[in-house]
């Protein structure tokens, strides 16, 4: 209780300090080959997937002349003279290296036959070197009106980088109209906040089945005999070890029309007809509930191993029934399990696109599977990214109101 | 001793990240499809590449050109020679993922079937999309005879498997409504031939399931879970010959690709990489393929080499051929973004 501090103390005081800093140190060391890995496989990755979904310089690459032209311009009225010259320069030096694609595709995003609009302007200003009466706007004209359209020119003027909201606002359904305004796309074309409510839905109705299988069977592996629960923690892991072929044709074999499940509940009367069963939702809340169960059960497993048994009996002798000593002294000492079961659950089934591909129907098809079709079919990287955002953002935000929820419940 | 750790750690990972780095040229790295057909490519073109002094080892992978321009991009393959599908060769050509090839060094290009040869690719097989059923369900006097018959559930009642996804599902509807194969593309690049597409997709939209991998449509037809199905048809040889089964190929109508052999730009390997191209370009190596698999080779002379018994098997006989439409690789690269996001639309309503 006295602010005097005697030079023996400093000196002790200092030598702790000094040790401390050395552990300090000693620790860093030891995490730091884990941390450069986790720098370059994870945010390096995402901080690309991230600027990919706003960097937008395939045009520019490719065309750079008419590019500054185009960055220069206002938008407002004709487009400047000077952009049809350098046009057509760019087409035709970009066609003789064989990178116009590049710049045709990404035209292609914006602009319906974008595509053929540039490839067909590189075949034949391949041969035009010197246009008629020196008048090149009336060339691309001549090639195809189009290229003088609104449309046609704002999506070049806005693909002309260095970056762009096109992927961003795709994603979401939005687009920019010519005057710069943000709107829905026609109700026809819009289909990614649908694809995103589903993957939620999907991921959810997972989540909720895991939750109410592997609960009982976590407490059950957690209470029985050791060989037991050995088992029973083999039979969790099995989905790990199995090719996810093999697992589906497994699921078809069970759940196919003529098949096992739907023969045995024919048979017992509860059904008048066979069920459909897979190749749609039902197929793939199976399977998927199937393979991320161990994900449930064993951090519920964990932390039920670690619940004092005492607890509970004591709450049942002070007069408890068993129903209120579990929902009162048990499951609130659970819920750090639940917590990390269903998040873990949750997050690896938003991400799924494999299983929904080989069992369930066209419709039933996650937002993953739209960035796995964009990054490897179509090379669309740009929207693929996009993609990548909107489940990241979504993720990230729910598992902070999640966190939030969930230590506030065991703080209250 | 902490440093002594640290020194380890980080000399781990500039070994990782140096063999990361540095092209390791030496052996030539030949990418395939796996499975039954790539065991039979070591067989015909591996073994006799490596016999010839072509020192490579073979590798598999499942396709998608994004794969190949991470790979590239990154700036160090670690491939050199991939075999890659009809639309992978187009893209990645125009994104200079792939060397120039030089006809010259294999043979030249007249010895190929004109459409094999590509500026960037050389073919490797001929494939066809086409009907497969079940001929211990369906008996030969009714069985189906084109796309038309896919689509009458009346006389063939059940479900009916197409890959998903637009591309090769919206050919198929159109020529069951009634356009000539040669103007399918013609006919989808229109609107209204998109829509007339998809309206007849709705005709038999309850009983239609999708497939995703290959192997999938032959455990359908097994299964009994559908009673006709699109599927490659080396999938259906196979199941024919190895599972004993008795499935039946329309030919009628088929849809046809080529997949080719492209070099990834920047292979320290270039001359070996053309050496194994020489090799798996020779007629009599080509022609020993059918034996293992029912897929088409590109050599014009490979054809006469190949046993007349199994010929018929093929989508280069001249009959299945005739009957083959070409799969429109530049419709689909300008569509495929679109037309694909328009189906899942599709799927989605009821």
């Amino acid at each position: 209780m006295t602010d005097v501090v005697t030079a023996a103390e400093l000196d002790l005081v200092r030598a702790h300090a000094r040790a401390e800093r050395g552990r300090r140190r000693t620790a860093f060391l030891l995490v730091a080959p884990l941390f450069v890995f986790l720098i370059f496989t994870f945010l390096v990755p995402i901080g690309d997937m991230l600027r990919r979904s706003v960097v937008d310089t395939d045009v520019a690459s490719v065309w750079p002349k008419s590019v500054e032209i185009l960055r220069a311009w206002d938008g407002a009225g004709e487009a400047p003279a000077t952009l049809w010259p350098a046009l057509a320069a760019d087409i035709r030096t970009s066609a003789s290296a064989d990178t116009v694609a590049v710049a045709a595709r990404r035209l292609n995003y914006a602009v319906d036959g974008g595509r053929t609009l540039v490839m067909k302007a590189a075949r034949r200003l391949a041969k035009v070197t010197e246009p008629p009466g020196g008048d090149w706007k009336k060339v691309f004209v001549e090639l195809d009106e189009a290229w003088t359209k609104p449309a046609t020119l704002t999506a070049l003027r806005r693909a002309a980088g260095p970056t762009t909201d096109f992927f961003l606002l795709a994603s979401l359904d939005l687009r920019k109209t010519d005057t710069g305004a943000v709107v829905s796309v026609p109700e026809k074309d819009a289909i990614y906040r649908q694809v995103l409510w589903r993957t939620f839905t999907v991921g959810g109705t997972v989540t909720l089945f895991a939750l109410l299988i592997g609960y009982p069977y976590a407490f059950l592996m957690t209470r029985a005999s050791k060989r037991v629960g050995a088992v029973m923690t083999v039979f969790v892991l099995l989905p790990f070890w199995t090719s996810l072929l093999v697992r589906t044709a497994a699921w078809i074999v069970l759940l196919q029309e003529h098949g096992i499940v739907n023969n045995l509940l024919v048979w017992l009367g509860i059904l008048d007809h066979p069920a459909r069963l897979i190749f749609n939702r039902v197929g793939v809340v199976v399977a998927m509930t199937h393979v991320l169960l161990p994900f449930m059960v064993l951090p519920l497993s964990a932390v039920m191993r670690g619940i004092r048994p005492e607890t509970v009996r004591a709450a049942r002798s002070l007069g408890a029934t068993p129903w209120t000593a579990f929902r009162r002294i048990y499951f609130p000492q659970t819920l750090p399990g639940v917590a990390a079961g269903v998040l873990l659950v949750f997050i690896s089934a938003i991400g799924y696109y494999i299983t929904p591909a080989l069992v369930g129907g066209a419709d039933d098809q996650m937002l993953s599977w739209f960035i796995a079709f964009f990054v490897n079919d179509t090379i669309n990287w740009g929207l693929a990214a996009a993609l990548g955002v909107v489940l990241l953002v979504c993720t990230t935000v729910l598992s902070v109101v999640y966190a939030k929820i969930a230590t506030g419940r065991r703080f209250a | 001793m902490q440093r002594n750790r640290l020194l380890l750690a980080s000399a781990a990972l500039a070994v990782v990240l140096g063999a990361g780095a540095a092209g390791a040229a030496g052996k030539l790295a030949v990418v395939s499809w796996g499975g039954a057909y790539q065991d039979g490519q070591k067989i015909i073109y591996f073994e006799p590449a490596k016999a010839a002094g072509i020192d490579m080892v073979d590798e598999s992978w499942d396709g998608g050109v994004g794969v190949l321009r991470a790979k590239v991009q990154g700036g160090n393959a670690g491939w050199d020679v991939v075999q890659v599908e009809s639309d992978e060769l187009e893209i990645g050509c125009e994104e200079g993922l792939y060397e120039k090839l030089d006809f010259s060094k294999i043979g030249g290009a007249d010895a190929y079937m004109p459409e094999a040869v590509h500026k960037c690719g050389v073919g490797a097989i001929v494939y066809d999309f086409v009907l497969g059923y079940d001929k211990d369900k369906i008996p030969a006097d009714k069985a189906p005879k084109s796309w038309s018959d896919f689509f009458d559930t009346k006389t063939w009642p059940g479900k009916r498997a197409l890959r998903m996804g637009a591309k090769t599902t919206l050919e198929i509807a159109l020529m069951a409504d009634g356009v000539p194969a040669d103007k399918v593309y013609e006919v989808l690049r229109t609107e209204a031939g998109v829509d007339r597409a998809f309206k007849k997709l709705d005709t038999i939209k309850k009983d239609l399931v999708f497939w995703k991998s290959g192997a999938q449509p032959p455990q359908f037809l097994a299964a009994g879970e559908v009673v006709m199905t699109s599927v490659y048809n080396g999938r259906i040889d196979a199941a024919n010959k190895k599972d004993k089964r008795n499935f039946g190929i329309v030919w009628n109508q088929a849809l046809y690709t080529i997949d080719s052999w492209v070099i990834l730009k920047g292979s320290p390997n270039m001359k070996a990489a053309y050496d194994f191209l020489a090799v798996a370009g020779k007629p009599e190596n080509q022609a020993k393929l059918p034996n293992y698999i029912a897929y088409g080779v590109t050599t014009k002379a490979s054809t006469a080499l190949i046993d007349k018994a199994r010929l018929p098997d093929l989508p280069t006989a001249p009959d299945n051929l005739a009957k083959a439409k070409m799969i429109d690789t530049e419709f689909w690269l300008e569509a495929n973004d679109k037309l694909t996001e328009r189906f899942n639309k599709w799927a989605a309503q009821n």
